[in-house]
């Protein structure tokens, strides 16, 4: 093939028609490839997107369809009401929608906070210093993140009996931060280790305190981190429901436990319509807060995971 | 070419002054790590470190407390050893004063079945989310229009809680339900023995692979693009360049991804719990191990405990043999630290 291109001089000027031709074909085949391999890349992409969303799709139409058309199989909305919603809030069947997501809400902002606040000094320690022991730390760290739930439960749930606390708030926030802490240290730590310190060197340098380097130089640049960590830790509490199954009562129910014990008209007849509603109440926030950190969550996701 | 004229420094002989300020210095750092850490320390101590103790501790009494046949005497519960474990274990209850075979029903009777479920939903489900979520990375991971759209729905499985996510898949797998009609089946999703087992795999997959997709594109982003460039040049096929290339330097950020995933699958507790309540089948055809133990706190505290210490130890176990295999290197990098350590 390529053996017309290398011939010699001499030969040249009668060969090159078919030099070009076969250049050109072989362009126009490149191109053909190209194409075809983008069309298929389209494909995949479109039934990867009908996959992730075509469930939660279904979750939005019933919602909004009237309970009476409950099974219908109409892929579009129809019989389109707002009931459902109305009924998702409508306290005289013993759901409490609206004081489930002021608790989900007020705990998982206190949990958040607690970590960010106890996990922020520990990641920087643990990103930025080297001391004895500190693989005993961070082992212990990354194992209560792996622990599982009724490890904890169980002590907690005869501690709490005892104590009477069953169904307080603090059942709920103290065993929470258990799982938010050990997020929280972990995820900070993978971004704190990223940052550029010389610049706190620098500033050092430059006159300032360990503490003012911190505050004027590093703080900034770490506000993005601790931004994701906390909507990463915020988003983990609001998804909890070993816990909250357990360790809750009616009067502090979080929105997990109210969507799995929910409630109709008619007993032993489950009321989805309604239910979809609900969800969609407690998921909304939750997309929304996610497709506008986008970049920010899917770094904060993988950062612990693939830079080692 | 100018460095040939200024002269390297002759190297300071090692003075005991510099060497004890060098020594002054690590401790301080200590010192400051030290109070850094403190508070997570203790927290943690509080919250995890302390009910794990009192677990075990409980693991080792007696629910049953009351009167004695034998004594008439009142008996508080006391240290039974490890009466809570080898119940599980060998599924025997007390039955006055005696050691029987567990009926059909209890607990205990159900431990096997659950170790089974825990681990089949534990491998097949890790398993398919490897391969979608590998294939979703490698499309994520082409440049096309349109992939901050593909990249956004990826999320949208991620965000839903998993109770919602129950609740909706226990919509879509009703027996009148939408997957039923339009496949035409009648298959009872939440009932049959391996139909619940199914609808439970199919759930946890849909829920999870954009995690599994989004761990496993990161390590495909710290691929250098010219490594393929070099293969494409050496004539290397599509195939070729996957097996070759991707694979083993995906490897890393893979291995972590798998371990994760396996390690949060053996704890699998809301998806069963809320989509077929751990039935199907028998009645727990669906049951985790996290299942079982909620099931036994109710009533025995002590022996929930001494099964919620089974679980740690499985999965401890399991963590422990995948590091040790795959080499995981799940701490990340440690020279990167000790290197601007050495600098401060």
């Amino acid at each position: 093939m390529s053996s017309t291109s290398v011939a010699g001089p001499a030969t040249a000027t009668a060969e090159r028609p078919v030099f070009a031709e076969e250049t050109l074909a072989r362009v126009r085949a490149r191109r053909r490839r190209a194409a075809g391999a983008a069309a298929r890349t389209a494909i995949q992409a479109v039934l990867i997107v009908v996959w992730c969303l075509l469930p939660f799709y279904w979750m939005i139409v019933t919602a909004f369809r009237d309970p009476q058309y409950t099974y219908d199989p109409t892929p579009w909305p129809t019989h389109v009401t707002l009931g459902n919603f109305a009924s998702a809030f409508d306290t005289s069947y013993g759901n409490y929608l609206g004081r489930a997501l002021g608790n989900s809400f007020f705990i998982c902002v206190v949990v958040t906070v607690i970590a960010l606040v106890l996990g922020i000094s520990g990641s920087y320690a643990l990103a930025r210093l080297d001391f004895p022991g500190k693989g005993l730390v961070m082992g212990f760290i990354l194992g209560a993140s792996m622990f599982p739930g009724v490890a904890i439960l169980t002590p907690l749930f005869g501690l709490f009996s005892q104590l009477h606390w069953s169904g307080q708030y603090q059942a709920l926030i103290i065993p929470y931060i258990a799982g938010a802490l050990p997020l929280t240290v972990y995820t900070l730590n993978s971004f704190f280790r990223e940052m550029p310190w010389e610049l706190e060197e620098a500033a050092r340098i430059d006159g300032c305190t360990s503490a003012q380097a911190f505050r004027i130089v590093i703080l900034p640049l770490a506000a993005p981190a601790v931004f994701t960590t906390a909507i990463l830790a915020f988003i983990a509490s609001w998804n909890e429901y070993l816990l909250a199954s357990v360790l809750s009562s009616d009067q502090t129910q979080t929105v997990t436990v109210a969507i799995a014990n929910f409630a109709g008209t008619t007993p032993h007849v489950e009321p989805y319509t309604i239910i979809m509603a609900a969800g969609v109440v407690v998921t909304i926030p939750l997309i929304i807060l996610v497709l506008i950190f986008q970049r920010r969550i899917v770094a904060g996701l993988t950062a612990g995971g693939v830079k080692g | 070419m100018t460095s040939s004229v200024v002269q390297a420094p002759a190297p300071l002989p090692p003075s005991r002054a510099g060497r004890e300020s060098a020594e002054a210095n690590r401790r301080r750092i200590t010192r400051v790590a030290l109070y850094l850490l403190a508070p997570t320390i203790v927290a943690m101590a509080i919250v995890v470190a302390y009910p794990i103790v009192i677990s075990i501790i409980n693991s080792f009494q007696s629910d049953f407390s009351g009167i004695d046949p034998k004594t008439g005497l009142f008996q508080q519960g006391g240290f039974v050893g490890l009466e809570n474990y080898t119940n599980w274990l060998l599924q025997q209850c007390q039955s006055g004063g005696k050691t029987v075979s567990c009926p059909a029903g209890t607990n205990e009777s159900q431990f096997y079945d659950s170790v089974f479920a825990t681990f089949l939903f534990t491998v097949v489900t890790v398993a398919l989310e490897t391969a979608f979520g590998m294939w979703m990375a490698l499309i994520m991971n082409r440049s096309f229009r349109g992939r901050g759209i593909l990249r956004a729905a990826v999320l949208v499985p991620w965000a839903i809680p998993t109770a919602v996510t129950a609740k909706l898949w226990y919509f879509i797998f009703a027996t009148n339900g939408v997957l039923n009609t339009v496949l035409g089946l009648h298959t009872l999703w939440t009932a049959d023995l391996w139909a619940s087992r199914w609808a439970i795999i199919i759930a946890d997959t849909w829920k999870t692979t954009p995690f599994m997709a989004l761990l496993i594109l990161a390590g495909l982003q710290l691929i250098p693009e010219d490594v393929y460039e070099a293969a494409r040049m050496d004539g290397a096929s599509t195939a070729q360049q996957f097996v070759r290339i991707t694979l083993p330097l995906l490897k890393p950020a893979l291995v972590v991804a798998i371990l994760f995933r396996t390690l949060d699958a053996l704890r699998m507790y809301d998806l069963p719990a809320i989509l077929t309540q751990g039935g199907g089948g028998g009645g727990d055809a669906t049951t985790t191990l996290s299942i079982l133990v909620v099931r036994e706190l109710r009533s025995h505290i002590d022996s929930a405990s001494a099964l919620s210490t089974i679980t740690f130890i499985i999965i401890f176990a399991v963590a422990f043999i995948f590091i040790r295999l795959l080499g995981a290197n799940i701490t990340g990098s440690e020279k990167k630290a000790r290197k601007v350590a050495k600098e401060l």
